[in-house]
């Protein structure tokens, strides 16, 4: 009887398999490894196999989450293009040596700002930090001039943020990089004190339009697409930039690599110039992400705030080191 | 010292076991990579303080509320004279169609209150309350009604035939759900994060976001499994060795129900208030996202692709994780003994680790021991079979154990052959128990979602992690229809167990 059921459960797997397999084996495929959001990319894919027959397979996760399996699968990996939201997650994979030199045709396209002295990945994307406040709660002239004063005694109680995602930990970076770790780790005690911690920066979006939370750190096309999306959770609330290049105004680089594992280096090459060249980068600016393009050739519009107007501080993006932002994190007690 | 069953069934169930363990193994060895003083700065912190308090309160709560409601419902539909029985009971069942995500989600959006530990408790209770119910209730229709006419003939209260009589009789389910419930909680992601309510858990999970799977997050796992491993021994204590086997088939009497009296409306207004909290409040909030977003312009054939997919894998996860569940009931109930125990406990120690945990265990462990399995569907349903076995072994258990040895010994006697025997005798007799095993499963896979985002191979995305992956970047619109197709698709396997929960044996 136990023979049989094992039989007809072995039966059933071999049943499903070719089935469940079916999707991914008949021609070579890009394999993508994304962390930027997947709807950005279901735009840009269908059109960059339109235009070159390449087909496209999206493997979705987040930053860490996959820069650290890209490290663990090493040479076995079947990734050819790593994308992230955020350059931490970047560095960590160009420091385990698993890219592939890109190509000048690819970097030239960014400006230099935007992409590591090494050349193996680029920016292709990039978003603002913002404070989103509700209106209702907090008056214009209450917005504090740094993101530093928001560790001050007169916000206890009135911040959140998200400080366990990738985004908010990018934030902790350039702070970091800005500041000094002794600054940084004050900030660090003061907003933990003063805030509410939530899980996911649409979270804050919401406690903030909702007057759970008064003020939120998150970047700029939360607040932005929600507005698109009828204003569910944004009706209630405006988003400030920082300026002066001040640590608020920090500008977060998404990257974009090939790695050395990939069989297929040519077909990534020309993932990653469609991606930067003004074709996908009008995709992009034309799409729901509302995210910066790169491609200085190319503007995003939809009534975000013009690029141009920006005022983030210099960050070399090779610089911002997630161990250590994860270290200070943990040892003030968020991780 | 395993009661003589045969050499091969054992180094079945061994290999079984030896699957399950995998998870705690990694755990173990990626634990043992840190040195002492480390592992000891790292968890001597207020941080892990402040986790292990939500925790064991959630648990605690959590398992006292979800058991008291549930075999309140189960005595109320069971045993009174309540209205619309078979009503009441279809609806104390529905939540099982309600993924724990979905329901936090619905509430959430709802109201801020939840955000919040009575919310948190709540929220769970009303999600996995029903683990406790459904076997209260089968357990409740299995009993020989004429032990409680006697106690009662004998002069004991209604209450008193209850705590006395009833409870105890029933007490195996009752732990058994009780146990799902709690080993749930522990490993709970969704909701709770949803829910802001930070536990062992989605500390682990965030953990794995940060820094994948460094040491820290396996030293969290390690806190939570002893913790799994504790709420076992305890189940094991009160469970005991008591034995459940009515002898005779035949049928049972008609129960004589409780008149509600001037209690039926509060009653009433009660089993009302779960119908509303547990079903109304989610389904409404998904059908005003569904209404409202503008994102929600549907990609129908996207969301086919997705539930079919999804309905494969649960289907696929269901029967593997049945079958393997036979041989490990089997040694346990019929073969009892330390090394069979052993293996049926092992079997509930994965149940206890996070999917994620289950996901990385195995990513790593296929990445270095058969890189060829890597990123295909075996090692996903591999996750499934160690995530979801203990579930099949509960359910497969709970029939397994009122089949009366006897029976075969009788059939064996009079010259049935073995084989012959597990035909006639023993399958028919264990048949619903194997069908409730694929439908706890099938239902527990269409709605899993952290193992799913790990372990499905490229291009393969299930209705859980559509759904996530569209709140999770706030397009609640787009996000609805995939959450109302999960309720659609575990509706079907939830009226499977509903309705078997009712059956009496022949």
């Amino acid at each position: 009887m136990i023979a049989t059921r094992t039989a007809l459960g072995l039966a059933a797997l071999s049943l499903g398999l070719p089935l469940l397999a079916a999707c991914g084996e008949d021609e070579p495929t890009l394999v993508i490894y994304n962390a930027q959001h997947e709807q950005l990319l279901e735009e840009i894919a269908p059109a960059f196999e339109e235009e070159t027959g390449i087909k496209v397979e999206l493997r979705n996760g987040k930053d860490l989450e996959l820069s650290n399996q890209l490290v663990q699968e090493g040479d076995a990996s079947d990734a050819d293009v790593f994308l992230t939201e955020n350059s931490p997650a970047m560095s960590q994979v160009e420091q385990a040596g698993l890219f592939e030199e890109l190509p000048a045709e690819i970097l030239d396209v960014i400006p230099a700002t935007y992409r590591p002295t090494s050349g193996l990945w680029t920016g292709f994307v990039a978003r603002s930090t913002v404070l989103v406040y509700n209106t209702d709660l907090v008056e214009t002239s209450e917005l504090p001039d740094s993101i530093l004063d928001l560790a001050d005694p007169e916000w206890a109680g009135r911040i959140s943020f998200s400080p366990t995602g990738a985004d908010f930990q990018a934030i902790v970076a350039a702070v970091l990089e800005l500041e000094g770790e002794e600054a940084t780790r004050a900030w660090l005690e003061g907003i933990k004190e003063n805030g509410t911690v939530y899980d996911g920066n649409n979270v804050v979006l919401e406690a903030v339009d909702s007057g759970e939370s008064e003020v939120g750190i998150v970047y700029h096309y939360y607040w932005e697409r929600d507005r698109v999306e009828g204003g569910d959770v944004s009706d209630n609330s405006q988003q400030y930039y920082f300026s002066d290049q001040d640590a608020g105004a920090f500008l977060s680089v998404s990257g974009a690599g090939i790695l050395k594992s990939s069989d297929m280096n040519d077909e990534a090459e020309e993932f990653l110039e469609f991606l930067v060249g003004e074709q996908g980068q009008q995709i992009l600016a034309d799409s729901y992400a509302l995210e910066y393009p790169l491609n200085p050739a190319v503007p995003l519009e939809q009534g975000v705030k013009p690029f141009a107007e920006l005022d983030p501080p210099q960050v070399n993006v090779s610089d911002l080191d997630s161990e250590a932002v994860v270290d200070l994190m943990t040892e003030v007690g968020f991780l | 010292m395993a009661g003589g069953a045969s050499p091969l069934l054992l180094l079945v169930g061994l290999a079984v076991a030896v699957l399950a363990l995998v998870p705690l193994g990694y755990v173990v060895t990626t634990t043992a990579e840190l040195g002492r003083q480390e592992a000891v700065d790292f968890l001597w912190r207020p941080r892990i303080g402040e986790l292990l308090w939500n925790t064991v309160r959630l648990l605690v709560a959590g398992v006292v509320a979800s058991t008291v409601l549930g075999v309140a419902g189960a005595w109320v539909v069971e045993r009174t004279d309540v209205p619309a029985r078979g009503w009441w009971h279809a609806v104390l069942c529905a939540p099982l169609a309600v993924p724990a995500f979905v329901n936090g989600y619905g509430w959430v959006s709802t109201t801020h209150a939840v955000q919040s530990f009575p919310g948190a408790v709540m929220v769970v209770t009303l999600s996995y309350y029903p683990l406790v119910y459904l076997p209260t209730v089968a357990a409740l229709r299995r009993l020989d009604p004429a032990v409680e006419e006697v106690a009662t003939s004998l002069g004991r209260s209604g209450w008193s035939v209850f705590t006395r009589v009833t409870l105890p009789a029933i007490s195996p389910a009752v732990l058994g759900g009780a146990l799902l419930v709690g080993l749930h909680l522990l490993a709970e992601y969704g909701a709770l994060q949803l829910l802001n309510y930070p536990t062992l858990t989605t500390a682990i999970l965030q953990q794995y976001a940060t820094v994948f799977n460094g040491p820290e997050a396996t030293l969290l796992a390690l806190v939570l499994v002893t913790f799994c491993l504790l709420l076992l021994g305890l189940e094991l204590l009160v469970r005991g060795r008591r034995r459940r086997a009515r002898v005779g088939s035949g049928s049972s009497g008609v129960p004589v129900r409780v008149a509600l009296g001037r209690y039926r409306p509060l009653v009433l207004a009660a089993l009302t208030a779960v119908a509303l909290w547990a079903l109304a409040v989610p389904l409404y909030a998904l059908t005003r996202w569904l209404v409202r977003g503008t994102s929600a312009s549907l990609d129908v054939g996207e969301l086919a692709a997705t539930a079919g997919t999804t309905l494969w894998l649960a289907l696929l996860g269901g029967l593997t994780a049945t079958a393997v569940a036979v041989p490990v009931v089997w040694l346990a109930v019929r073969h009892r003994g330390l090394l069979t125990t052993a293996i049926e406990r092992s079997v509930y120690t994965a149940s206890a680790m996070p999917g994620i945990v289950i996901a990385l265990a195995l990513v790593t462990v296929s990445i270095r021991v058969v890189p060829t399995l890597y990123q295909t569907v075996l090692v996903l349903l591999l996750g499934y079979t160690i995530l979801f076995l203990p579930r099949a072994v509960v359910s497969v258990r709970s029939t397994f154990e009122l089949v009366p040895p006897g029976l075969e010994e009788v059939a064996r006697n009079l010259g049935c052959s073995g084989p012959a025997v597990a035909r006639r005798v023993t399958l028919p007799l264990v048949l619903p128990g194997l069908a409730a095993a694929t439908a706890l499963v099938s239902l527990a896979v269409a709605t899993e979602l952290t193992a799913t985002l790990l372990l499905a191979p490229l291009g393969t995305n299930t209705l859980a992690t559509q759904f996530w992956s569209d709140a999770s970047s706030i397009q609640y619109g787009a996000a609805a229809p995939y959450a109302l197709a999960l309720i659609v698709l575990s509706v079907p396997s939830t009226w499977i167990l509903g309705s078997l929960s009712l059956r009496t044996t022949r």
